[in-house]
């Protein structure tokens, strides 16, 4: 394992911008999930349609693809933002198809009365699904959710393909200096599994706190 | 009539609301829809001699006949290879043995926590020092096995815990041994369960032979890329490409869900259930978004 502490700062670098790159991107993808399933749950059809149409093609496209084409080919476009930025960008309009997915199931699961108890208070959509249906739809959902957290880390070594220098990229130029594959990708695996592996369990702990209790 | 996915029916007042929530909804889409085509235009991404190349069967016959073949070859066989490996591991969790069990779960918990890109890199560049001499489409379809085999052992895991233990019961009070008890009840069973799992994710593993472009496998991503490089079209080469694998995609999601029907149909509702609805969706949400 010498060649992984003789880099170890990049090593630790490169894990620092996989975290932040997972976190900055996992935020963006909530709030975008949030706004898709408000949508695909709306009242009124085009809303529904669009973020139906959103969800579809993009979970439906490789993550590769999706950087790629936003990378190197929306510049064309004169759309054109820095290696992170971009991973933000793309990871999170990706993650944010799911969680919209994720959120959806959790709307549907929350019981027909309470949405109903509210229109029949007199609360609008709006105000029904943010202070009615969705803090009990997120409540339920957390361990998909956290599901998603731990894939978004996985993921985001997929920023490679534009030079991003997170754990993966790290590891491919320090073998690429050193020639020492099994301990450099060994070192990252477990930069990973440190990672992934407190991510869950701190999911499983919050999963139990704010299970609703019937 | 539009019903509302929450609450119930809307009032005249309600309904008209919508009404004019969809006109401007309408009216937004339709601005940026607008924006979009006009900036395509203006930048020249319209233009017919880059979408040409795709008129000519040439072009096609590159991207289909060796792009997705390769993307389909290197997806199907890594897909069976994986299901044959995830019940192994899903059997060896179940194991009554000790050794065996613990191998299994460090074998999956391991696995499933790796970056699948982490995997194809590894596979590729340190096998070959370790005298494993295979091709690209080799090193691909190794790395795509053994992280697949994981996720698909956890689905299996599911599903085998999901029967009734009456199943197992029934088979040893007709004196089944356990490989016979294995093959011959609980497995059909915990896979014709699982189908709607399995199906998603072959899907997934779909999308991520495209991280075999890291590597260099001429997949659909690769000829895309080449096209794009060759006719100076990257962008149309890549809104192609990502067409051709949404409806890949579509159909083989399509197929999944008239078997989960088909299904329903046959067996009852109960067929499908899960130990609970959040548990597939888990599945399917996690195995679905891993890439």
């Amino acid at each position: 394992m010498g060649v992984v502490t003789d880099h170890l700062g990049l090593f630790a670098e490169g894990a620092r911008t996989t975290a932040v790159l997972t976190a900055l991107s996992f935020a963006l993808a909530l709030v975008l999930g949030t706004v898709l399933a408000s949508c695909r749950v709306s009242p009124v059809p085009p809303l529904r349609a669009a973020a139906t149409a959103y969800v579809e093609v993009v979970r439906n496209t490789p993550l590769t693809v999706l950087f790629v084409l936003f990378f190197f080919g929306f510049p064309k476009l004169g759309i054109q933002y820095p290696r992170f930025a971009s991973a933000v960008i793309v990871l999170s309009a990706y993650t944010g198809a799911f969680v919209g997915e994720v959120l959806r199931s959790g709307i549907n699961a929350v019981a027909a009365g309470q949405a109903e108890a509210a229109r029949a208070l007199g609360l609008t959509f709006g105000q029904n699904l943010r202070l009615v249906v969705l803090p009990q739809a997120y409540r339920t959902v957390v361990a998909p959710l956290g599901g998603l957290l731990v894939a978004l880390i996985k993921n985001s070594s997929i920023a490679l393909v534009i030079s991003v220098a997170e754990l993966t990229f790290i590891a491919d130029q320090v073998n690429r200096d050193t020639a020492r594959p099994i301990p450099v990708f060994v070192g990252a695996a477990i930069g990973y599994l440190a990672m992934a592996i407190p991510t869950g369990l701190a999911v499983g702990a919050l999963e139990r706190r704010v299970a609703i209790r019937r | 009539m539009t019903t509302p996915a929450i609450g119930d029916a809307l009032g005249p007042r309600g309904r008209r609301r919508v009404a004019v929530a969809s006109a401007v909804a309408v009216a937004v889409l339709a601005v940026a829809l607008v924006a979009a085509v006009n900036r395509l235009h203006t930048k020249g991404q319209l233009d017919g001699d880059l979408w040409e190349p795709f008129r000519h069967w040439g072009v096609w016959r590159f991207l289909l006949f060796t792009g997705l073949r390769n993307t389909l070859r290197a997806a199907g066989v890594a897909m069976v290879l994986a299901l044959v490996l995830g019940v192994v591991l899903a059997l060896g969790r179940l194991s009554k043995r000790r050794p065996v069990r613990w191998l299994a779960g460090a074998y999956i918990e391991f696995f499933r926590s790796m970056p699948l890109l982490l995997l194809i890199l590894f596979s590729f560049l340190a096998l070959p020092k370790y005298g494993v001499d295979l091709s690209i489409y080799g090193y691909l379809v190794l790395a795509l096995v053994v992280y697949n085999a994981a996720v698909l052992g956890e689905i299996f895991r599911a599903g085998i815990l999901s029967l009734d233990p009456g199943q197992t019961e029934a088979a040893n009070a007709i004196g089944l041994s356990y490989a016979q008890t294995m093959a011959l009840v609980v497995l059909p069973q915990a896979f014709r369960r699982m189908i709607p799992a399995i199906v998603s994710q072959l899907v997934t593993l779909l999308k991520d032979t495209s991280l075999g472009f890291v590597i260099g496998y001429e997949e659909l991503l690769r000829t895309a890329n080449s096209t794009g490089a060759y006719y100076h079209d990257i962008l149309q080469s890549l809104v192609v490409v990502a067409g051709v694998y949404i409806a890949v995609n579509l159909s083989l999601s399509r197929v999944a869900h008239r078997l989960e029907v088909r299904q329903r149909r046959r067996f009852g509702a109960g067929a499908m259930a899960v130990s609970g609805v959040e548990d597939l969706a888990l599945v399917d949400a996690a195995g679905r978004a891993d890439r």
